[in-house]
């Protein structure tokens, strides 16, 4: 570090305030959703758990909550895949290389893919759903051998398009993933029609809210355990340290006590409406 | 114990502001009881009482000397510690990219409070617990709440809306005082009972003209709190009441409750544990300088939960179901205490009269549960 | 929508209205000059003679739609505009003079004209996201200077308009107002209300008129059960709730359940 680096870590802000990081890659995934990887104008890359989420602020224009799509080993650039759908999400995907944004994290809880070492792990995505779940992906590709069955089950939405397709192939090619992708696809009848053992299958899934519990409730149905059925849920993050409020779906902070859940503590949340 | 008198109670005031507190005190603007800076007794209302009720609230000629005559101010401690809007950082662009500088709200002065009522300090222990005690704590709420000095006063005359007694609370300050006063107003004259809560405290009415209390001082002391204890304006029935809000999520009350409700966030905005805040941010017009700034929010707005595709609670039903149930069972088991102290604001203030009390008595009634219901609902959490 | 060379070119458009609303841009003076620095004021007749020929990249259109000329001359603004804007209750939601809307309007003109047959009028005034497709609307009666610039700031700088829909009582109680219907008994309509003005006649101890619109969750009958509670007829109510954005749905339906309620000469009304 220079000393500028240094003077800047000692006044180091607080979780509330945003550190510049510049963008020094982008890709256009689908018409409306793009990748950028981030590395900080000062000072050291934050370090962050698969599963886990940054607020990225657009300057002048504001901040949204949006999950880490890239690997989580040492040296790799910080890496977000986000979808254009309001103001702020439009801003930064249409940022370029060199644009600098502000970034505050990382923040909540992550898959811990680990935890089906010697088992079946099974991916469920939904549209951008997939995003959030690549850097559990990429841990499976990477210790392959540790898992029996590796399952990704991908439904997008008409006209969505579906991400990370290059990537895709390779796993299935390359890594002896079972993938199955589709359209509207329905994700409760291909999680019926796949070869797992239930009792020793790690889920994990991300996409709408519906999406989730469907296919949560099949699979506890074929005997999974509920708290072998992760889900990453999505409500109005804002602060992203449990301060706002804003988050809350009953007695939980999503911010701080998701995003990662298991169905077993979801139950009981997701059966009210607009809870 | 000690006494002190009319004179004392100016000395006491002295005494914080050579210390170098900002003293702040009730007083009087616009009909109302509010908290705001003070420099002697004589800026303190003099024989002024409220009557308080659902959406009604009157301050009135109590015919008496007191000071502290009054139930409870406008607002709590939470005006001044957690106040309505501030600034969290500036940023700037530079050639590279921008600078982010954090506001501190550290106070000029540190802050001594007079007159604070038990729920008043039962409120402050929650934000402590809620804003300054979890991984993440609220720096600007701590900067403020640091070195902050209290004196608490007796509740001498709970107003129509108060059910802190059943709440856990007192009319009596139980913690979290520096000195605290029980304003005594009989035929030996009008005076105070000090009980002292901190050495800070101590330190304090040493250079303060006290006298020794005598049994009759403390008798009267102790059936001024029996007697307040006793004139609480409304009960809640706090038996099981987790599991109960937890059971009724469900419940057809809350369309009944949402027909009277205007979703106008007022309960949100004087309940002195809410803590629910939404940034907005200011971009100047050449888009170089731009600001975060920290303003209370409320879980009754449309854009409070609002995510992309659409707002998480649309309702109104829902959105009074997440206030009530957030308060007397949801901070139990994210903070490990009630969100609600009793003071009774949230129903004064509702300008559509809606009661937390009544409103928690009709969703406990209108359970057809059994004792293993609620049991299995308990379980499932 | 323009390149980082040129600022972007705003308009300012009158239809039926006062003109408040356009004064307040000019009101805004301290903010004036940086507004004239980020946007190209190419066509606004209040303030300058110097007019540049559309197209806009941004139209601030004032008034509402009362005349059969102005349905045409809307379009016309809506064809050579990038963004429209409408700023104001006349705009938005037809203003003060939709209350001919609820009237007869040969009447009233033949009340005020001396020569009624040379005004051509329509029956009724009409907001102008009635006639065209409006990018974003701006409430109140005045709009509010800051409010005014931060959308023209938004628009130039291509986000969102950061203008809250809560209600009246959210700036109250952030400004430490006390709550002037249970402090005082003053009838008000904070609680249905849309911020904006930073609660200016609840600070002077009045309740609010509703200049600007209902706040987006509005209960305007629960709030009616609540005036009438505290002594409001129901031809009281049917005014309350017929003022500036008289057009406006909750508003509307309000007002018409209590003007029913009057003429059925029943002081109970409907639920």
């Amino acid at each position: 570090m220079t000393a500028t680096d240094v003077a800047r870590e000692a006044t180091a802000p607080g979780p509330m305030a945003p550190r510049p990081y510049r963008v020094v890659a982008r890709r256009q995934d689908t018409h409306d959703t793009a990748t950028l990887d981030l590395i900080p104008l000062y000072g050291e890359q934050t370090r962050w758990r698969s599963g886990q989420f940054m607020m990225l602020y657009a300057f002048g224009v504001g901040e949204i909550a949006v999950s880490i799509s890239g690997g989580a080993l040492p040296g790799e650039p910080l890496r977000h895949t986000i979808r254009d759908v309001g103001a702020v999400s439009h801003a930064l995907v249409t940022s370029r290389v060199g644009d600098v944004i502000g970034v505050r994290g990382p923040f909540g809880t992550s898959w811990d893919a680990m935890d089906a070492v010697g088992g079946d792990l099974m991916f469920i995505a939904g549209g951008i759903g997939l995003a959030p779940l690549r850097p559990s992906i990429l841990e499976a590709v990477r210790r392959r051998g540790e898992f029996r069955h590796v399952i990704l089950l991908y439904g997008s939405r008409p006209g969505e398009g579906f991400l990370f397709t290059d990537e895709i192939e390779d796993w299935e090619r390359n890594h002896g993933f079972t993938v199955r992708q589709g359209v509207r696809a329905g994700l409760a009848e291909m999680t019926s029609r796949e070869e797992f053992d239930p009792l020793r299958t790690l889920t994990l899934a991300c996409g709408p809210d519906i999406m989730m519990e469907v296919a949560a409730k099949t699979l506890v149905g074929k005997g999974v355990p509920g708290e072998k059925v992760r889900l990453s849920m999505e409500r109005s993050m804002h602060c992203g340290i449990g301060l706002c409020g804003h988050c809350q779906l009953r007695e939980a902070f999503l911010c701080v006590d998701g995003p990662v859940f298991s169905y077993d503590q979801l139950v009981p949340l997701l059966a009210t409406e607009e809870l | 114990m000690r006494t002190m008198g009319l004179a004392g109670l100016d000395e006491l005031v002295e005494a914080l502001g050579r210390a170098g507190y900002e003293v702040f005190g009730p007083r009087v603007r616009d009909g109302a009881m509010v908290l705001a800076p003070i420099s002697g007794v004589a800026d303190l209302p003099r024989g002024v009482g409220d009557t308080q009720d659902a959406a009604h609230y009157r301050l009135r000629d109590r015919g008496d000397e007191r000071l502290f005559g009054y139930a409870t101010a406008v607002q709590g401690l939470k005006q001044v510690l957690f106040p309505s809007h501030e600034l969290l950082w500036r940023a700037r662009k530079t050639p590279i990219g921008f600078d982010v500088e954090e506001a501190d709200a550290t106070p000029p002065k540190p802050r001594a409070f007079l007159g604070a009522r038990d729920c008043d300090l039962r409120a402050l222990a929650v934000h402590d617990t809620v804003l300054a005690s979890r991984e993440y704590a609220d720096k600007p709420y701590q900067q403020r709440r640091d070195g902050v000095f209290v004196v608490a006063v007796t509740c001498a005359d709970p107003g129509g809306t108060c059910f802190c007694v059943s709440q856990g609370g007192s009319p009596k300050p139980q913690a979290g005082f520096d000195l605290s006063l029980t304003e005594l107003l009989d035929d030996d004259g009008h005076r105070f009972l000090v009980e002292v809560g901190s050495e800070r405290g101590a330190q304090i009415l040493a250079e303060v003209s006290t006298a020794e209390a005598v049994a009759a001082d403390t008798d009267a002391a102790d059936a001024l709190v029996a007697t307040a204890t006793a004139s609480m304006g409304r009960t809640l029935d706090t038996e099981g009441l987790h599991d109960v809000m937890f059971a009724s999520a469900d419940s057809p009350h809350w369309d009944t409750v949402a027909s009277r409700c205007l979703a106008c966030t007022n309960c949100t905005l004087v309940c002195p544990t809410c803590f629910c805040t939404s940034v907005e941010d200011t971009t100047d017009l050449a888009m170089t300088t731009t600001e975060r700034h920290r303003v209370w929010d409320s879980c009754f707005g449309a854009r409070f939960s609002y995510i992309h595709g659409g707002v998480v609670r649309e309702s109104g039903s829902s959105r009074y179901r997440q206030w009530i149930t957030h308060k007397l069972a949801g901070y139990q088991d994210q903070f490990g205490l009630s969100g609600c102290v009793g003071c009774g604001r949230c129903i004064t203030w509702c300008p559509a009269a809606i009661d937390i009390t009544a409103e928690a008595a009709a969703l406990r009634a209108s359970l057809p549960a059994t004792e293993e219901d609620l049991q299995t609902v308990g379980e499932t959490r | 929508m323009t390149t980082t060379t040129t600022t972007p070119t705003v308009a300012v458009w009158k239809f039926a209205s006062c003109d408040g609303c356009q004064l307040n841009l000019l009101n805004a003076e301290d903010e004036l000059l940086d507004v004239a620095k980020a946007v190209t004021i190419a066509y606004f007749p209040e303030a300058t003679r110097a007019m540049q020929d559309g197209p806009y990249d941004v139209s601030i259109v004032e008034g509402s739609i009362t005349t059969p000329e102005e349905i045409e001359r809307i379009k016309h603004v809506r064809e050579i505009s990038g963004k429209l804007i409408t700023i104001g209750a006349c705009a938005t939601h037809g203003g003060i003079q939709a209350l001919r809307n609820y009237a007869d309007v040969e009447e009233y003109t033949s009340y005020v004209y001396a020569s009624p047959e040379f005004i051509d009028t329509l029956e009724t005034s009409t907001p102008i996201s009635e006639h065209v497709h409006v990018d974003f609307e701006l409430r109140g009666c005045p709009v509010d200077k800051y409010q005014l610039v931060e959308v023209i700031s938004a628009f130039a700088q291509g986000r969102r308009p950061r203008i809250p829909t809560y209600s009246v009582c959210v700036e109250c109680k952030r400004a430490g107002n006390i709550c002037v219907p249970v402090a005082q008994g003053t009838p008000c309509l904070g609680p249905v209300t849309q911020a904006g003005c930073g609660a200016i006649c609840p600070s002077f101890n009045r309740g609010c008129y509703a200049c600007f619109g209902p706040q987006d969750s509005q209960n305007c009958h629960g709030m009616a059960d609540r005036l009438m509670a505290l002594g409001m007829t129901t031809e009281e109510m049917t005014r309350a709730y017929r003022t500036f954005n008289a057009t406006c749905e909750p508003f509307q339906a309000e007002s018409l359940r209590h003007e029913r309620a009057r003429k059925a000469g029943a002081e109970e009304v409907e639920a």
